[in-house]
């Protein structure tokens, strides 16, 4: 572990009412960043956000809403950089061919799909890809 | 998830009192909002006031209730958005799409 660095992990049921626990937890922890951000109330519900984006996916999809699985959160704050992972065990999914909203005008009315664009747009990266007993979805976002 | 609607001269508030709007609750608020139009209601606030988190559950929930307004001829307006719910409408582009009222009153004399 870097000096300095605050390393968080959780592990719920996978259900989606734990998603206000973990996205108080992460407003919290986003408290911490106070010389990385010029709002630290909007960096905070993005990280909230983009917490409960990857969650949902992990729950609904990756777990497949079997509420006898569970998830797990990483999350960790160095001087330079946020990661954040969540951890399923399911069979996955493609992230690349999962449904992401470009906003073009005929999708703006769409239900769904809105989820990843949210991730990829308040994050520096998305990826998603397996580890032993299952899958990671992994956001980065670094600091000036 | 905790609801409260009113009747109000012909428009219906529908006021969100929950503090997020997100993948645990937001299916209520589409059932909701499709009973009210199934009912035959064809003018909709749904006041925010209360909502300080939204996530894209919470946006699509009111999508579907923008799209089933447009399909029956009725309208759904919104009110009193909080700064960071505001965001999301904006990251999303759903600002354009929505008529979106600084108070409810502001939205209720609006139709």
């Amino acid at each position: 572990m870097k000096k300095n660095q605050i390393e968080l992990q959780i592990r719920v049921p996978n259900q989606t009412r734990y998603l206000s626990l973990i996205g108080r937890l992460s407003e919290e922890l986003a408290a911490q960043l106070q010389n990385h951000a010029d709002d630290q109330d909007a960096l905070a519900n993005q990280i909230n956000v983009v917490l409960t984006e990857a969650l949902v996916n992990a729950i609904r999809h990756a777990n497949a809403n079997d509420p006898d699985e569970m998830v797990e959160i990483k999350i960790s704050i160095a001087d330079k950089e946020l990661l954040l992972q969540v951890f399923d065990h399911g069979k996955g999914f493609d992230l690349d061919s999962a449904s992401d909203t470009s906003l073009d005008t005929d999708d703006e009315l769409e239900d769904h799909g809105r989820g990843l664009y949210i991730m990829r747009s308040l994050m520096d990266s998305v990826s998603y890809y397996p580890v032993k007993g299952g899958n990671v979805l992994e956001m980065r976002k670094k600091f000036q | 998830m905790n609801l409260k609607i009113e009747d109000n001269g012909g428009v219906v508030l529908l006021v969100v009192k929950e503090e997020r709007l997100d993948a645990h609750n937001s299916d209520y608020l589409k059932q909701e909002l499709g009973r009210l139009f199934e009912e035959g209601k064809t003018k909709i606030v749904v006041d925010l006031k209360e909502v300080r988190f939204i996530d894209s559950s919470g946006l699509g929930a009111l999508v579907s209730g923008f799209k089933n307004a447009s399909s029956r001829q009725a309208a759904l307006k919104l009110s009193s958005l909080q700064s960071q719910v505001k965001s999301m409408f904006e990251l999303t582009r759903l600002h354009r799409v929505f008529d979106i009222y600084t108070t409810v009153d502001e939205a209720i004399e609006a139709f």
